[in-house]
């Protein structure tokens, strides 16, 4: 993975000793907390209904063991003992004092972490796909892309106080493992004819108060050309994004109002002005990311070795199968597999683990996957390189530490914002929801047979759940002061994206788990053998599941 | 007879910039020698009417009257507001004394921009202000954009911000004050 040289070193000391100096100022009263406010929300510090959140970045969800120890310290040290992994990739901490923070922030800094861009409206954490460099899908890594990413929008000075925030993510595999279209900016790692790499540019994709699908204004961008286009993207959209209110300003409704043909003009037009400039990418300055993350040193297995392995263990232990079938995924290597750690046990929040478990995870990296740990956009741990030999005794250790539930994929691996219980934007709570909806729902058969299900909640319309591109998805809202769930059908999040539709009127929190299911058994009585719930959806329509949810009782 | 520019033709953006007696300029204090017109009012302005002295015009005043003030060239400024981008002054830029850019609120960061076109594609290198409600938390991005000169409002102690000039001494991207982003400084080898 990427490692600090004396230049990110000291710009990173730099900012903390900036925030130190602020925060400082701020609680003396010569910074006002006006001003305060986007100075806080750029190193990852909002104020929640509770106390503090802290949100630190995770660089495309990249982790080594001592960074993980470090945060189960800090969350020990500094918080209640617990954290949360985030839909960007990031780690959240709910209970920190504001005194602390810069005192966080210098912890992080010694093992090369920060908050910085985590918040504000700035351009955020470059996300990517939790199995890069494993998966056998992929086309190219993209992870040195997004450390040249990070670099690029790290401090940048012109782009720090943009009209909205701005989120980036890259894919390199054929199936979008990265919600690209969902985003700000996606980019989509190609080849053209002549074997060239270079990237299908999505811009003004996003979810919230208006979700939108991105859409490409570039088919082949020479990857030489990767900074500089995205200058000039951000710099149309700074320019002329909207700022005069603050749901009108993402890039999505620009892209939208001007029409996508015109915005890409614009951008092309920009791009001309500065796409030999400095900040052009030399092959070196590439090959240079690229070296960074090397293929880790693989042992030599000979093809469908392990396989024989891993089919004697599972036919003995039929808990164990369950666990290989959903938690691992396959490997480009002989001999290895991917693992999901698995956040969501029934009755846990989904994302959050305790500084034990942090531990563990820091342990179990060490042990079994080069010491590196991977968070993913569902909130769950990846360690990607694991021995095919070697995945039954971690699946063990695994269940110890309570991450060993067979659901990734499944109905029950919610992505589920924090909600009204922990935010203060929320218009009500997600994660009894997303409990209740686990309890009614905990025959593993059952949800075997129900295959790859995306149930995704938010707890307003802010949809950081992406309660938009769930196959199923809920949406909490505010009827008269008391707490009601919109549900969507049909959204996608891969590279068939697609939003949600509303399937109608919204209902209370007790009957969500009900409602669920009768969409469930519309699902089950429609489905053709080895379809999953959004091909059925996509056959059938929404109209069978809105006949049966809203059926009067007979 | 020269046409005399209307001056509330532009709406302003948000409150208008105060135009203080002492400012920052290349990491000093020093006292303001300019005028800045602030937009509105009925009154027509023509270049006859307009007062000795240096002065910085609004961009629509500005647009109007430029030919017929080529005479005092080294005493006439121009101020954007942050919807006015900077191809609106273009190459005219390089012959410019001054320009000011206008935060009427701290988070509008379009002035951002409007500093690297000026100084990087427009060929500007007269003084770049920083006028309105920039604070000082800002002043290594806005030095990086080009900006040296900084009109701060209000009650601020100007020696104390210059503190805030030194938060960051290297960089990632190229800007106007490092022409080189990182990945064409560092040894790749």
């Amino acid at each position: 993975m990427y490692r600090y040289d004396e230049q990110d070193h000291k710009l990173i000391r730099e900012r903390v000793a900036q925030f130190r100096g602020q925060t400082e100022r701020y609680l003396a009263g010569e910074l006002s907390e006006e001003e305060f406010l986007p100075l806080r929300l750029q190193n990852g510090l909002y104020v929640q209904r509770l106390a503090p959140m802290l949100r630190i970045a995770v660089p495309y969800g990249l982790m080594n063991s001592a960074q993980v120890r470090r945060l189960a310290h800090i969350t020990r040290k500094y918080d209640k003992g617990y954290a949360h992994f985030t839909t960007r990739q990031n780690v959240q901490l709910n209970w920190p004092n504001l005194e602390d923070v810069p005192d966080i922030l210098a912890e992080l800094a010694e093992v090369e972490m920060h908050a910085v861009q985590t918040s504000g409206n700035c351009i955020r954490n470059t996300t990517t796909d939790q199995f890069a460099g494993v998966a056998r899908d992929e086309l190219i890594d993209p992870r040195p892309y997004c450390e040249l990413i990070r670099q690029w929008s790290t401090f940048h000075p012109e782009f720090a106080f943009l009209p909205r925030k701005f989120k980036i993510a890259v894919c390199g595999a054929e199936q979008d493992r990265a919600a690209i279209r969902a985003h700000d900016i996606g980019v989509q790692i190609v080849k053209n004819d002549q074997g060239e790499t270079g990237f299908q540019v999505f811009v003004g994709g996003g979810l919230g108060r208006t979700p939108i699908i991105g859409v490409a204004i570039r088919d082949f961008l020479p990857e030489t050309h990767l900074l500089s286009y995205l200058e000039a993207i951000v710099r149309v959209y700074n320019q002329l994004g909207r700022r005069d209110n603050k749901f009108k300003a993402r890039i999505k409704i620009l892209v939208k109002a001007m029409g996508a043909e015109e915005f890409a003009q614009r951008v092309e037009a920009e791009w001309e002005q500065i796409k030999d400039g400095a900040e052009e990418l030399t092959p070196e300055a590439i090959e240079w990311s690229k070296r960074f993350f090397p293929e880790p040193a693989y042992k030599t297995f000979s093809e469908g070795h392990g396989e024989a392995v891993l089919r004697d263990q599972s036919g003995e232990d039929k808990a164990f199968a369950r666990w290989l079938e959903r938690n691992t995924f396959p490997h480009r290597v002989n001999g290895y597999q991917a693992v999901t750690l698995s956040t969501k046990p029934t009755g846990i929040p989904p994302g959050d683990v305790t500084d034990r478990q942090l531990e563990a995870i820091a342990d179990l990296a060490d042990k079994y996957s080069f010491g590196e740990v991977r968070v993913t956009h569902e909130q769950n741990v990846v360690l990607a390189d694991v021995e095919q030999e070697q995945l039954f005794e971690l699946w063990q250790e695994a269940r110890k530490h309570g991450f060993a539930t067979p659901n990734i994929g499944t109905l029950t691996d919610m992505i589920c914002c924090p909600g009204g219980d922990y935010c203060s934007l929320a218009n009500a709570k997600s994660i009894p929801v997303a409990e209740a909806i686990q309890r009614k729902f905990d025959d593993l058969d059952y949800l075997y047979d129900l295959g790859d299900l995306d149930l995704n909640i938010s707890g307003c319309m802010n949809a950081c759940g992406h309660h938009h591109i769930g196959h199923i998805g809920i949406l909490g809202v505010d009827k008269k002061g008391e707490e009601f769930y919109q549900v969507q059908l049909g959204g996608n999040s891969n590279e068939k994206a697609s939003l949600g539709k509303v399937l109608g009127p919204s209902f209370s929190r007790e009957e969500m788990p009900e409602t669920i299911g009768k969409i469930l058994d519309v699902f089950v009585e429609n489905r053709q053998p080895e379809e999953f719930f959004i091909d059925t959806y996509n056959r059938i329509g929404l109209q069978p599941f809105k006949e049966r949810v809203y059926a009067k009782a007979s | 007879m020269p046409k005399p520019a209307n001056l509330s033709a532009k709406k302003p953006v948000g409150a208008q910039p105060e135009n203080p007696a002492q400012l920052i300029v290349d990491g000093a204090v020093v006292e303001n020698e300019w005028n800045l017109l602030p937009l509105g009012g009925d009154e027509k302005i023509s270049a006859s009417s307009l007062a000795p002295g240096k002065v910085i015009l609004p961009l629509s005043v500005w647009l109007e009257l430029r030919e017929d003030l080529q005479g005092r060239k080294a005493e006439i400024g121009v101020w954007l507001d942050s919807d006015e981008t900077a191809d609106l002054i273009g190459d005219y830029a390089s012959e410019l004394p001054l320009i000011a850019a206008h935060f009427p609120a701290f988070t509008d960061g379009r002035a951002f921009t409007a500093g690297r076109l000026l100084r990087q594609r427009y060929g500007f290198t007269g003084e770049l202000r920083a006028v309105g409600n920039f604070i000082r938390d800002q002043l290594t991005y806005l030095t990086r954009c080009g900006f040296n000169s900084f009109a701060f409002q209000g009650e601020q102690p100007l020696a104390g911000l210059l503190e805030s000039m030194q938060d960051f001494t290297d960089s990632y991207q190229s800007a106007v004050d490092q022409p080189l982003p990182i990945h064409r400084r560092r040894a790749l080898a």
